[in-house]
Formats: C-alpha cells, structure tokens, sequence
C-alpha cells in the first residue's frame, strides 16, 4: 500500500513539474535582463521596474488598462443582464421556458472562433465601426450565460413564498425585490460577476474579431501581434510572473475561505 | 412609461430583455454565417464557395489534419489526465487539497500566455519548433481541463460500489474496468469535449508552437477573413460548426447511455 501511495504522489509531482515548467522558466528568467529569453545576463529587477514606467513597452501598459476595463464593464453588465434574466427564466413554464434555456446554452457551446466571427459579421453587415464598444457587447454575449447559471440555483433554493409576504406585509414590487430576492441572490450575482471577469479577461479569439482597426489591443491580442513580429517585448516576462502570483494567491485566499466557512457551517 | 412598468410586474416577463439581446447577438450572428457561406462576392445566392472547398485539396486536408491534432491531444491528455484524476479523488492516495487546486490553477491563466512559456521552454532546452511541439503544447495547455471533470465526477462517486465489487471477488483490474471507468463516463466525455473543442479550433496557440510552418483549420478560417474573404470564411465557420454541432449529440448521447449505466449498476 505504501509503494502503491509512493508510485501515486510521484506521478502526480511529475505532471506538476512538467505543467509548471514553462511557468518557472518565465519567473526565472524575469529577473534578468537579456533581451532574448535563456540568456542569463545577471540577476536584475529591471525588467519589473520598467514595467512600471512608460517607456518603449507603453503599449503595453495601454492593452493592460484595456484589459481590465474591458472586463470590468463587460461583468457588471453580464452580472445586471443575466440576474434579471435568470429571474425571469425561473418565472417561465413549459416551452419558453425550454427555449429560454437552450439559447442560454449556445454561446456556452459555440467554439471562440465562431462566436468571434458570427459577431464580426454582425457588426459588418449593420455598418458598425468596431472598437472599444463592440469587444465590449461581444464579451457580454459570452459571459451573460455563465452569470445566468451562477445565479439560477439561488432561485431555485429560495423559498417563493418570501417575496409574496413583503407584498402581503405592504413593501411595493420594487422594495420587496430590493429588500427581499436581491439579498437571496447576491452570493449567486458575485461567483457570476467573477466568472464573468474572468472569461473576459481570458477571451482572445472573440475580442480579435470585434476589436476592429483602430489599434484597440487587450492583453491577449498585444501578445499575439507580438509573438507574430518575432520578437516579444521582455516586459512580458515579468508581467506573466506577476499574473501568475496574483492568480495563485487570490485562488488560495478562496480556497480558505471556503474550507473555513464550510467548518462553520458543519459546526452549526 | 407606465404600460412599460406594467410589463415588468410579471416577473416572467423579465426575461423579454434578455431574449431581444439573444436574438440579436446571438441567433441573428449565426443566420448571417449562413446566409454568407451561401453567397457569392456579389452577394447573389450561389454554392461556388461550397465547392471551392471542396475542390481546392489544401484547405480541405487542413480540415483532416486538425482534426487528426485534436484527436491525438485528446487521447494523451486522456491517457495522462485520467490517472492524475483517479490519484486526485482517492483519499487514501491523495489527502491533499492543495494539490487538486494545483492542477487546475493553469486553468486560471491565460491562455496565450501559457502558450507562451511553453515556447520559451521549448527554446530553453532546444527543442525544436513544429510538429511535435505542438502536440506537446496543446497537451500542456488542456491537461487541466480534462483532469477537472474527471476528477469532479470521481470525487461524487460512491466508494461503497467498488467496495461491494471488492467483496463479490473482483481482481482489482475487473473492479476498474467494470465499475470505476463506466461510473467516471460523464466525466471523461465532458473532458474528451473540453479539450477536443479548444483544440480543434484554436488557431493562435498552433502559430506561435510551430513559427508558422503547420497551418490549423482555425487559421485558415482566420486568415480568410482577415483578408477580406468573408463568403469563404463564412463557408468554412459553417463547416467547422456542422462538425462541432454532430459531435456535441454524438457526445450527448453518449453521456446519457452513461449516466444511464451508472444508475442501472
């Protein structure tokens, strides 16, 4: 049983390392200058410190904010859209119902590159200048079914009674909402904004597509148009590094909260 | 305003904005693929995109070709993945939670990124770009997204079957293949889509492995209409979903016998 655990953790260790590998190499070799990756040149800082300051890689910095304003705005309007949705969707019966649930699921389904291509041909055949707004409603498509199934098992563990008793009770519609369903529902609107944060800062293919030719980059497609000039901009090296980092310990900080919170329910 | 108002007290109308949003970004953008692919640059109704698929052998064997990658990706990351998986869900192998977390965190990362360190490395230790890096590429990239589904179902399954096999007298090779394989099926198919999907249409991630020298189905299609050719672009999206639609039924039902199987045993 011992060699059997042996054999096991071993395995598993030499996947990790191989599935780490390309990371480590990149977080390594952040903390030198050398222009080209796997010349050791010294230990250095530079490359995280020019990072940070405008300079040649300002671009750069540009797609970052980019990104992340993307991402933002695209999930809170995901978040607005999709909860509305899903308390509809939970109202409808029978075949709408159906209907509802089976739109729902196609961009879940549909590979990036049609989903990019379906909206680009959208935005074309309209006579819409692609840009900063277009990436923006194509991000929303993908992300809203995501925040939709996030939110609809909070609907359907709600007691439907509640929202009957604040009318009862004399709340009008808009304050039972407020003050009654929104409350049952905002762990589910919070795991939905986070996917849907997380999608969009992830998503290449749909945001090459609908980015159009004014020069708009995200991340993503600033490191494709890079690696396609051959020579990628060594402040990528760090800024992987730190992505990484974060990502790590934002996923550990969930991890424990959950684990303790999990212990404080079981010990209710 | 107020007739507005009015609609909105029904809550099942709330998903009327919803529906409106779907239909335009969502249904309307896949009819115009079609009503593209059956158009010719003049706009007039004509197959002649249709057939220059099919007799031009180049992006058809392109077609072939992907489909071949995502197949041989699919498998090693099955090969590899399922065991980590098995290891993963196991108690008495496993204890460890972070481990778990380990394996899926790349999930998190994106994508081109990951691509990116894979070719670093590969520049690293002096392997060169083509072919071979790219499967090894791709498997890196999905590895965790066919461990994460698997192990899902692994970790819900109930432990008493295997024990009852166990006491019934079945070798430990008959007590995997009869009961820990057909009770992990959901997982495995929905592993097989996750990985096969992405890798049969991805297109950067083949660009930056091979320096450009292997060209995937995705790129092809991405090339078209970079380049203005939108009718044939549209032909070959149209292509690519008819293929990705079959396998999903095909998937479908395959979950469903499975999920059936589990229930009977």
């Amino acid at each position: 049983m011992k060699m059997k655990k042996f054999i096991a953790q071993s395995y598993l260790w030499l996947l990790l390392i191989l599935l780490y590998a390309p990371i480590l190499i990149i977080a390594i070799f952040s903390f030198t200058e050398a222009k080209v990756l796997g010349n050791w040149t010294g230990f250095s800082t530079k490359l995280y410190a020019s990072l940070f300051t405008s300079g040649s890689h300002h671009s750069l910095m540009h797609a970052i904010q980019n990104t992340l304003v993307i991402a933002i705005v695209a999930a809170i309007f995901s978040t607005i859209l999709g909860t509305i949705a899903a308390i509809g969707i939970h109202n409808l019966r029978g075949r709408k119902k159906a209907i509802m649930n089976s739109l729902n699921n196609i961009p879940m389904l549909n590979p990036d590159i049609i989903t990019g291509i379906s909206l680009f041909l959208l935005f074309v055949s309209l006579g819409i200048t692609q840009g900063f707004t277009t990436v923006i409603l194509a991000h929303i498509t993908f992300c809203t079914p995501y925040v939709v199934l996030c939110v609809m098992p909070r609907l359907l563990q709600m007691n439907p009674n509640i929202y009957e008793a604040a009318l009862d009770l004399g709340a009008t519609p808009a304050q039972a909402m407020r003050k009654v369903i929104f409350p049952e529902l905002k762990s589910g609107m919070i795991s939905g904004f986070i996917m849907a944060f997380t999608l969009s800062i992830d998503d290449f293919a749909v945001t090459l597509f609908t980015k159009g030719t004014e020069g708009l980059e995200t991340l993503s497609t600033y490191i494709y148009a890079d690696a396609r000039k051959g020579g990628l901009t060594p402040e990528l090296r760090p800024l992987s590094t730190i992505i990484f980092v974060t990502v790590l310990i934002l996923l550990i900080v969930i991890n424990v909260r959950s684990e303790r919170n999990r212990k404080r329910v079981e010990k209710i | 305003m107020k007739w507005l108002a009015k609609i909105f007290t029904k809550r099942s109308n709330w998903s009327i904005p919803y529906f409106v949003f779907m239909l335009v970004f969502v249904v309307l953008p896949l009819v115009l693929i079609f009503i593209y692919a059956f158009q010719n640059n003049d706009g007039e109704f004509s197959f002649t995109n249709f057939t220059k698929f099919f007799s031009s052998p180049e992006d058809a064997n392109t077609f072939v070709y992907s489909i071949g990658i995502a197949i041989i990706t699919t498998l090693f990351c099955l090969l590899l993945g399922y065991p980590a998986a098995y290891i993963l869900s196991n108690k008495s192998l496993c204890r460890s939670q972070v481990m778990v977390l380990l394996f899926i965190l790349p999930m998190w990362i994106n994508i081109l990124v990951r691509t990116l360190a894979t070719v670093a490395l590969f520049d690293f230790i002096r392997v060169p770009l083509g072919q071979g890096a790219l499967i090894f590429g791709m498997v890196y990239n999905f590895l965790p997204f066919m461990i994460y589904p698997i192990y899902n179902t692994m970790a819900k399954m109930d432990h008493s079957y295997i024990e009852a096999a166990q006491d019934l007298g079945a070798n430990p090779v008959t007590v995997f293949r009869k009961v820990v394989i057909p009770l992990s099926m959901p997982g495995i198919m929905s592993g097989i889509m996750m990985v096969f999907m992405p890798t049969i249409s991805t297109f950067a991630i083949a660009e930056l492995l091979t320096m450009n020298t292997i060209k995937l189905f995705g790129t092809t299609i991405q090339e078209n209409i970079n380049n203005g050719m939108w009718n044939y672009g549209a032909v070959l999206s149209l292509i690519m979903l008819v293929f990705i639609l079959a396998m999903e039924v095909f998937s479908d039902k395959k979950e469903e016998a499975a999920g059936n199987e589990g229930g009977l045993i």
